[in-house]
């Protein structure tokens, strides 16, 4: 379509100033964008408030997409399901094959832990939860991966707290606005868990690629022993992540590691586990009845 | 008494008695439309990788193609501010892009005043990419040349989604000249 002659300024002194303001304001806007861009690639918390406060804003409209989104996802993978059916099936077959394996011996081990509970006479090991809340959102059009939780500070959510799903580990809170707040998924290149091999303590960092996959980084290198198809669950290690809740399955061996599809599949979640920060080890270390008189002040 | 044909009181916009078009509507809906698009990140859809097309600036991008004037030069500035409150990108990612982007096509326009719909679709199939790979590098992402095809799907269904994007900006457009009940 043909442009209005405002862009073609001719002798006008008036349009040609009107068009010179315009590639100055222009202009400056990319240079703003610039300085701005430059300050959160510094300071990556600066503008933590705006965008808290953006999303408190957008949240009923994510309410709303959230109930829908099982009917949705299901649509989606569909689609995806195509594109691979073949060798999609002989994996799942393999992996049932193993999971069956893997069953009887939990169900075994679940008996041997009883027991020893029993022996012991301790609690059930579960926390409560913080809160419990819907994804309703994701930066599904960026590289990196955040999600949007409908609970905030009001619900008791605060920064660092573990985001759970039935299924597995989901993320961490990063930001925490009144009603909703921002969590870091396990996905995203940031994120770094520890992690360990469910069956022995092989003990490995689980990081983001970015892509729905993670990177599983052995801690001592040397021969390789992870096979396919191997679990991988929380170690608990440096606190934050409750340890034994479920990661990662190895899905590809690498030279260090491994790389593991995310058992917790954020889309296939419709209502997360907010826990509160686990600091075990610590709270062991400070129950430890060395010098009571210490403890009491 | 003089009369008028009576397909002169209309025309694609409404009837023409008493009906003018609106400022609001006029000037709004392109501003409206873009911020909608930039929503997507509230989409009932959590993904695990980047696979949605960026909305907001597909829809920036036809809006500015199909309507040249109607956005201000600036308007990347307000725009792409809103869009970095919900991408997730650092803020002025799309600040900065969304500008350039504007005048890119103001110099795009001065050199190629008429163009048909194909060439508005090359022009965004050039900037889509673009966009979104200056998005990954500034998401402060470690990313390697070996991790780029991540962008692949993405910039794919992007480009495709222009044409439906673009249809719904004119369709839109026609709401934005409806002419509407003036008063007194």
């Amino acid at each position: 379509m043909a442009p209005p002659s405002a862009t073609r300024a001719g002798s006008n002194k008036r349009a040609q100033l009107g068009l010179f303001a315009g590639y100055l304001a222009a202009g400056l806007g990319a240079a703003l964008g610039i300085l701005l861009l430059a300050i959160s690639l510094w300071r990556p918390e600066t503008f933590n408030g705006l965008r808290s406060m953006a999303s408190d804003a957008a949240a009923p409209v994510g309410e709303v997409g959230a109930a829908g989104r099982v009917g949705s996802r299901n649509f989606f993978e569909a689609i995806a399901g195509y594109y691979n059916a073949g060798s999609k099936n002989a994996e799942l077959e393999e992996e049932i094959e193993i999971a069956r394996v893997r069953l009887v011996e939990a169900r075994a081990l679940e008996q041997e832990n009883e027991r020893l509970k029993a022996v012991l006479d301790l609690a059930d090991g579960d926390v409560a939860p913080v809160a419990v809340a819907r994804l309703i959102g994701s930066t599904s059009t960026s590289t990196r991966r955040f999600a949007y939780l409908s609970a905030g500070s009001n619900d008791g959510v605060a920064p660092g707290m573990p985001v759970t799903s039935p299924l597995g580990l989901v993320g961490r809170v990063l930001e925490a606005g009144s009603n909703t707040s921002r969590v870091l998924l396990l996905t995203d290149t940031d994120s770094v868990v520890p992690v360990r091999r469910a069956t022995d303590n092989t003990v490995a960092f689980a990081e983001g690629r970015a892509d729905g996959s993670l990177r599983i980084r052995l801690i001592n290198l040397g021969i390789n022993p992870l096979e396919i198809g191997d679990i991988f669950v929380t170690s608990g290690a440096g606190g934050m992540f409750h340890p034994g809740t479920a990661v990662a399955m190895v899905s590809e061996i690498t030279d260090d590691g491994a790389i593991g599809q995310l058992l917790s599949n954020p889309a296939a979640t419709d209502v997360v586990i907010v826990k509160p920060v686990w600091q075990g080890e610590l709270m062991d270390t400070m129950g430890d009845p060395l010098e009571p008189d210490q403890t009491e002040e | 008494m003089e009369r008028l044909a009576t397909s002169a009181r209309r025309d694609a916009y409404g009837s023409k008695i008493n009906r003018a078009h609106s400022p609001v509507l006029a000037y709004g809906v392109p501003w409206l439309t873009t911020m909608l698009g930039s929503l997507t990140p509230l989409l009932p859809v959590i993904a695990p990788a980047p696979i949605l097309p960026p909305l907001g600036y597909l829809v920036l991008l036809a809006w500015r193609l199909a309507r040249p004037g109607v956005l201000p030069m600036w308007a990347g500035l307000p725009l792409g501010f809103f869009n970095d409150l919900y991408s997730g990108q650092p803020m002025g990612s799309s600040i900065l892009l969304f500008s350039i982007t504007m005048i890119s096509l103001e110099l795009i326009e001065l050199r190629f005043p008429w163009r048909s719909f194909w060439q508005d679709w090359l022009i965004a199939a050039i900037f889509i990419p673009i966009y979104l790979l200056s998005s990954a590098l500034f998401s402060g992402v470690e990313i390697g040349f070996d991790r780029l095809p991540i962008l692949i799907p993405q910039v794919l269904l992007s480009v495709i989604a222009f044409p439906i994007v673009a249809k719904m900006v004119s369709l839109l457009d026609n709401l934005r000249l409806t002419r509407v009940r003036r008063i007194g």
